[in-house]
């Protein structure tokens, strides 16, 4: 029983990583209908930030709160800017050409900020830096947690309750639901479309770049490519909350994190990568607009 | 239309560049010294990717080598100037092979040095074999690398005794029973170690309570350790290289996993312990030597490895800097012997001759008996294997130490 509370601890932290990331995909889709597929790369771009800031900051030497929040808060401005370069330079050009169009630049741009990345910092991994010394926790019946784990589930749920917060309550936030309704009537109800969409693309960004470095906290290992594999996952996340939903993004990470550690704590490590991909086979058989989305009709 | 003109003159201006670039790389490839050219040794490693410190030291190590000979012989041999190129295969087995097509077939190189992983070296060494090219890899250990041909050979130890050695250990000094193993299932050199110490281990009365896997390039370990430490093992083998392991041993003390951690000479790297941190206390690993050994041999290159490098050398670099001189000495006694057919490896030489030659060369490497290594004395067996002792290392307190030597 212990070992499986512990699978499902770990298959909750891993999983509020995905879920940080699929926030992103189904933001943009949401109100692009673009499936955003440099959204991994931008998450590994936030590590990187994060390497950065801390290195600049002298966090390792020095492990306090302060300087993990201010490392956090660095890669996260980091990001938002890249992602409304991203929008401005790649992604606005094409908004009124076809969805392939835009497809295929998305594709464009991952390529780019991956081999970039091996041209800039350099095709081995880089140690990320202690800038929290990790400590465990023990809950009980032999379950641990460490503090970075902790961290990770704290940070995140504070993210979402945030994000949350800026799309109900705010007037950003209803704008963004007006523009993800209808481009041409939120422009006539004097809502600034192009602005309404690099918010967006700068929110998302900043959330994956937290997921970065939150991962990174954890495993110090980075690399320019280390944002593919979680990128794919995620965006399976989101399709599987129903892609659009930002509550079933949330879901969708959790899901994909637990489904992940438990095919390879009970079945096989071999499946780890592949049971993302039966998820989305499933889901897209079962119930195409994810477990929380409304199916539309298209008009055609 | 003036943007499309300008457009053709910019292609045209870059197709001009290309062959000016292609004129120059021929003319500097034709105009090489004497009659017989140069000796040109091909080195493949990962300089970058997973394992970049593999590559890196094994460049390191040939470089030490050949500026002694430079040092000593103006970097002649046999009256012909030696020259190494080096190739970067980025820790992946498909690129190990391009890298040794392009430097047999461009650089037409007369030995190749290299790789550090098995499974970068099975795949370079049906290439060479092919093309005559005698091979040493420095360190991989994977018992099926030199099978693969005549022309292959190697610098270190098996993985049968480095598996059996740890087995040993575990079992006699360590005095543990049930052992857990975690392995590498993409690695060659991974899947070979935890077959040879589970036999091993089994066979001197331990069980192996569980086995569980990862892929090369994974982040999270918690799932198979959450598994492994249900099972209540006394120690876990993880037979992986550096990167992994960090990660493997921060996140199995997080989970209160606080047995030994044991391992083989893949962990040899000043990557390691960044990684892993203090976390690594408690852990063994199989290794080619240690740096603390009284060897004069040694000693001396460890004081000219820090004079050119301002670093510790790894076991990696070792065993690359015993390889090239392996190879320089096999090939002076080619000059010293038959300076005829040693002509023939010049870059000049004519087709026939060097396969001629190279056959030469690669029954005086064959030949290598007691070479003094630093990485100890270098006899190779008749299945082209160095037999060596294996020393263990222990991390404790964040540093490495000497913990035992296990004899063949």
């Amino acid at each position: 029983m212990s070992e499986f509370l512990q699978q499902l601890v770990n298959g909750i932290t891993w999983g509020s990583v995905y879920a940080l990331i699929a926030l992103g995909y189904t933001m943009v889709y949401g109100i692009l209908r673009l499936i955003n597929f440099a959204h991994g790369d931008v998450y590994m771009l936030g590590a990187f930030f994060g390497l950065f800031a801390a290195r600049a900051l002298g966090a390792s030497e020095h492990p306090s709160a302060l300087s993990a929040l201010l490392v956090l808060l660095a890669a996260m401005a980091g990001c938002g800017l890249v992602g409304i370069v991203i929008e401005r330079a790649a992604y606005k050009p094409v908004r009124r050409s076809s969805r392939l169009s835009a497809l295929i630049t998305a594709i464009g741009v991952s390529l780019l900020l991956e081999n970039g990345g091996i041209l800039i910092f350099g095709p081995d991994p880089k140690f990320f830096p202690q800038i929290i010394r990790s400590r465990q926790i023990d809950l009980g019946a032999g379950v641990t947690i460490s503090n970075q784990q902790i961290l990770i589930l704290v940070v995140s749920l504070a993210l979402m309750i945030a994000l949350r917060f800026i799309v109900l309550k705010t007037r950003v936030g209803k704008a963004m639901r007006a523009v993800s309704h209808n481009h041409t009537a939120a422009a006539l109800m004097g809502i600034s479309v192009d602005q309404i969409i690099t918010f967006t693309f700068m929110i998302g960004s900043m959330l994956a770049a937290a997921a970065g470095v939150l991962v990174a906290l954890q495993n110090p290992k980075i690399d320019p490519l280390m944002g593919i594999m979680p990128g794919l996952k995620a965006f399976v996340a989101a399709v599987l909350g129903g892609i659009g939903n930002i509550p079933g993004a949330v879901i969708g990470g959790l899901v994909m994190g637990i489904a992940e550690v438990m095919v390879v704590g009970y079945v096989s490590p071999a499946y780890r990568d592949a049971i993302a991909f039966v998820l989305l086979i499933v889901i897209l058989l079962v119930r195409p607009a994810g477990l929380f989305g409304k199916a539309v009709a298209e008009k055609v | 239309m003036t943007s499309r003109i300008r457009l053709g003159i910019a292609l045209a201006a870059i197709a001009a560049l290309g062959l000016l670039a292609l004129g120059c790389g021929g003319a500097g490839t034709g105009g090489g010294g004497n009659s017989s050219g140069e000796l040109v040794i091909g080195e493949y490693g990962s300089l970058t990717g997973g394992e970049a410190t593999f590559g890196g030291s094994t460049r390191d190590g040939v470089a030490l080598a050949l500026a002694e000979l430079t040092a000593q012989k103006q970097g002649k041999i046999g009256g012909l100037n030696v020259r190494v190129v080096v190739e970067d295969d980025q820790s992946k087995p498909e690129e190990a092979a391009t890298a040794v097509q392009k430097l047999i077939n461009q650089d037409r190189v007369i030995a190749v040095v290299g790789e550090v992983a098995s499974s970068r070296s099975l795949a370079a060494a049906p290439i060479c074999q092919q093309n005559n090219v005698p091979m040493i890899s420095p360190s991989s250990t994977n018992p099926k690398v030199t099978q693969v041909g005549d022309y292959i050979f190697r610098m270190c130890f098996l993985d049968d005794f480095q598996g059996r050695c740890m087995a040993k250990f575990a079992a006699q000094n360590l005095h543990l029973k049930k052992v857990a193993i975690l392995t590498d299932k993409r690695n060659d050199y991974s899947v070979g170690l935890t077959q040879y110490f589970g036999e091993a281990f089994k066979s001197m009365g331990g069980t192996i309570v569980v086995e569980q896997n990862y892929s090369s390039g994974d982040q999270d370990f918690r799932a198979q350790l959450t598994s492994i430490k249900s099972k209540n093992p006394e120690g876990i083998y993880i037979p992986g290289y550096y990167t992994e392991v960090g990660l493997i041993g921060r996140q199995a003390r997080e989970l209160g996993i606080k047995v030994p951690l044991l391992g083989g000479d893949g962990w040899e790297s000043e990557q390691l312990l960044q990684i892993g941190g203090v976390d690594l206390n408690n852990s063994y690993y199989t290794n080619h030597w240690a740096l603390d050994a009284p060897d004069p041999k040694l000693q001396s290159f460890l004081k000219a490895y820090r004079d050119k490098y301002g670093k510790d050398p790894d076991a990696i670099a070792g065993l690359a800097y015993d390889a090239a001189n392996v190879l320089f000495q096999s090939m002076e006694h080619l000059a010293e012997s038959d300076a005829k057919t040693f002509a023939g490896l010049g870059s000049k030489g004519g087709a026939t001759d060097r396969k001629d030659a190279a056959k030469k060369l690669r029954d005086l490497i064959a030949t290598t008996t007691n070479f003094p290594g630093v990485t100890g004395n270098i006899t190779l067996d008749e299945n082209r294997n160095a037999s060596k002792p294996a020393v263990v290392i222990a991390v404790k307190d964040g540093k490495k130490t000497y913990a035992a030597t296990m004899n063949p």
